[in-house]
């Protein structure tokens, strides 16, 4: 299956001849369902509305979990234009969890390095690694075309005969009932009723669901205009993630250039507020901004023109009942720091372990509170970094101005304001330490990773932590006397005799005796220096899955 | 976490004063500003305490009493 999925993403190296539906290119035609047969409404466990990466992969964790998946979404085709192109670390490692890090890693373009230039200035002021801890199984980031990332999901979905894709189909009406949902779906001219435990709406900024029962989804609207230019060329540059204040291409403004496979490279050149936009993006009118960049002779093709504007915005709550809200249909950040679909994978890493047990009737409905505080802390820290970048970037007022200014002079000499530089503070895992899922520590801990922050990746036993934990409750441990009772698996390094643990015990402080209950989600729940009895790890996990003591 | 010095902590009061009036001489607006910005990020580098340098700001920015 993997050398076939390979394949496939291979077969993207020639471009694709570009055909349109209603002003959207199409990467892939997959091709309409026709609605099922009429008879009784059909119920099913799960239903997940929209067809772009978080709603995929939400089905392909629930799918490979063993549920029933119905997907719905209004296009039968994978969009074009590459969109989203930084999946981050996290989003690697969740992806990996789901069966495709490997492959999407190959195709991807690795970088750990931004570079941030200020002017005519030929040196960077400010340097920053996205993988500051090495020796982990995934680089800092991959860049990826968003199709390929999409194509590789619905790849694997095909391959699950209990995950159904209806794609080209509407839905029309949402009834949020106390037990379950009822919904309404288009399939061409025909109207049927689906019934369904849980409605995962993953369906975009524009969210239908959302729209349908009316939810808010409040924030903040920027006025700036920034232009994307993905252009196809040959050219041998690091892969590097370069970010221009103030260049003499484009003075005033700001710019980024960030390579993608297949001799792709995302540009971006901010604009200012009134400008004309239809103007913009006309070819001519872009070529001056590629040309101003790159040298007036260089060669290049359209690969993808687009301009955004963009806002900051969320919903109150994610969780309404049976209908659940993940990804840009419940919160919004603007594209500095790869907040948005990097934190829509990390919503759906969230829910698909919380939705699982809940399915199984080993957890309540009441986890899914901790998915709403979880996820809203997400989408909260998202929002403050973007805005703060936004802020920097592109300053509003005079005083705004004078301190980005300054931080950008002083950084040329001295060391210390380099750290204030923010052309987008890019997206890593989320901590969560006031989670009611957390055991805070009894013990006092030096080092090592706390409860409610992400489990960090080591090598181990020829290959690595991460993928070795899986998507169940693991105990963590060196040498742990205890007894484990059923639910949960025992990962003892000393008993596995591993001898190039090093790495491993230093990043989680492992001394003899120590345990880490790490949660489907790789986020640590509880931790003990000693081993404590089994009544206790267990107490841990049913708090870890929403049970309150 | 200390907390912001509030009685007099600084020798040579009057060179400092003098001093923060002379380095805008012969700057416009825009340029002073930049330069009260670029003193202020070397300060709160300095001063090494982010606690610190936000209760200086909440003195800097509460009004003062009315004489």
């Amino acid at each position: 299956m993997r050398m076939a999925n390979t394949a496939n993403l291979n077969a993207g190296l020639a471009p694709q001849p570009t055909t349109h539906h209603r002003g959207i290119p199409v990467w892939r035609q997959i091709g309409a369902k026709a609605a099922p047969a009429a008879g009784a409404a059909e119920h099913v466990p799960v239903v997940v509305v929209g067809a772009g990466p978080v709603g995929l992969a939400m089905a392909l964790d629930l799918g490979r979990r063993g549920h029933r998946v119905v997907v719905i979404s209004k296009f039968d085709f994978i969009p074009g234009g590459s969109k989203a192109i930084c999946f981050s670390k996290r989003s690697l490692d969740i992806l990996d969890r789901l069966g495709l890090g490997q492959q999407l890693l190959h195709k991807g373009v690795t970088w750990n390095v931004g570079k941030v230039f200020w002017g005519e200035r030929e040196e960077p002021v400010y340097q920053f690694d996205m993988l500051p801890v090495k020796d982990q199984q995934y680089p800092g980031f991959i860049n990826l075309q968003q199709y390929y990332v999409e194509e590789a999901l619905l790849s694997a979905l095909q391959s699950l005969p209990n995950v159904e894709l209806r794609l080209g189909q509407q839905v029309e009406a949402v009834r949020n009932l106390p037990g379950h949902a009822e919904l309404e779906i288009l399939a061409g001219q025909t109207r049927y009723p689906l019934h369904t435990d849980w409605l995962i709406a993953c369906d975009g900024s524009k969210s239908t669901v959302r729209n349908l029962m009316g939810l808010d989804f409040d924030g903040r609207v920027f006025e700036e205009n920034f232009l994307i230019a993905d252009i196809r060329m040959h050219e041998e540059r690091p892969a590097e993630r370069w970010f221009w204040f103030d260049p003499p291409f484009n003075p005033g403004q700001s710019a980024l250039m960030h390579r993608q496979p297949d001799d792709v490279w995302r540009l971006d050149f901010q604009l200012g507020w009134n400008i004309d936009r239809e103007a913009c993006v006309k070819p001519e009118n872009v070529e001056r901004y590629v040309r101003a960049m790159l040298g007036p002779d260089v060669q290049f093709s359209e690969e993808w023109y687009s301009i955004y504007t963009f806002q900051c915005r969320r919903m109150s709550r994610f969780v309404h009942g049976r209908v659940l809200f993940a990804g840009d249909s419940a919160h919004l950040v603007s594209p500095f720091g790869a907040r948005g679909c990097n934190g829509g994978f990390a919503d759906i890493d969230n829910l698909g372990w919380k939705l699982d047990l809940i399915l199984r009737g080993e957890a309540g409905q009441a986890l899914l509170e901790s998915y709403n505080e979880e996820a809203i802390a997400t989408a909260d820290e998202n929002i403050l970094n973007s805005t703060r970048s936004t802020d920097f970037l592109t300053p509003k007022t005079t005083v705004s101005k004078a301190f980005r200014d300054a931080v950008l002079e002083l950084a040329q000499t001295e060391a210390f304001a380099r750290p204030f530089v923010n052309s987008g503070r890019l997206s890593t895992a989320i901590h969560y330490p006031h989670s009611r899922l957390n055991t805070a520590d009894a013990e006092r801990w030096v080092g090592g990773v706390a409860p409610g922050s992400p489990a960090v990746d080591a090598p181990l036993a020829g290959h690595w932590l991460l993928p070795r934990l899986g998507g169940r409750f693991v105990l963590l441990a060196k040498g742990w006397s205890q007894s484990l009772s059923a639910g949960v698996e025992l990962l003892d390094i000393a008993a596995l005799g591993v001898q190039d643990a090093a790495l491993l015990e230093q990043r989680y402080a492992l001394a003899e005796g120590c345990g880490y209950l790490i949660r489907p989600d790789h986020y640590v729940a509880a931790r003990w220096r000693e081993p404590v009895a089994a009544q206790q790890v267990q107490a841990s996990m049913a708090r870890a899955k929403g049970v309150q003591p | 976490m200390s907390e912001l010095i509030r009685k007099p902590n600084l020798d040579h009061v009057d060179d400092v004063y003098q001093q923060l009036l002379a380095m805008h001489e012969g700057l416009d607006e825009a340029q002073s500003l930049k330069v009260c910005a670029r003193l202020i990020l070397a300060l709160a580098n300095h001063i090494g305490d982010s606690a610190v340098v936000m209760e200086a700001m909440e003195l800097a920015r509460a009004t003062p009493p009315t004489a």
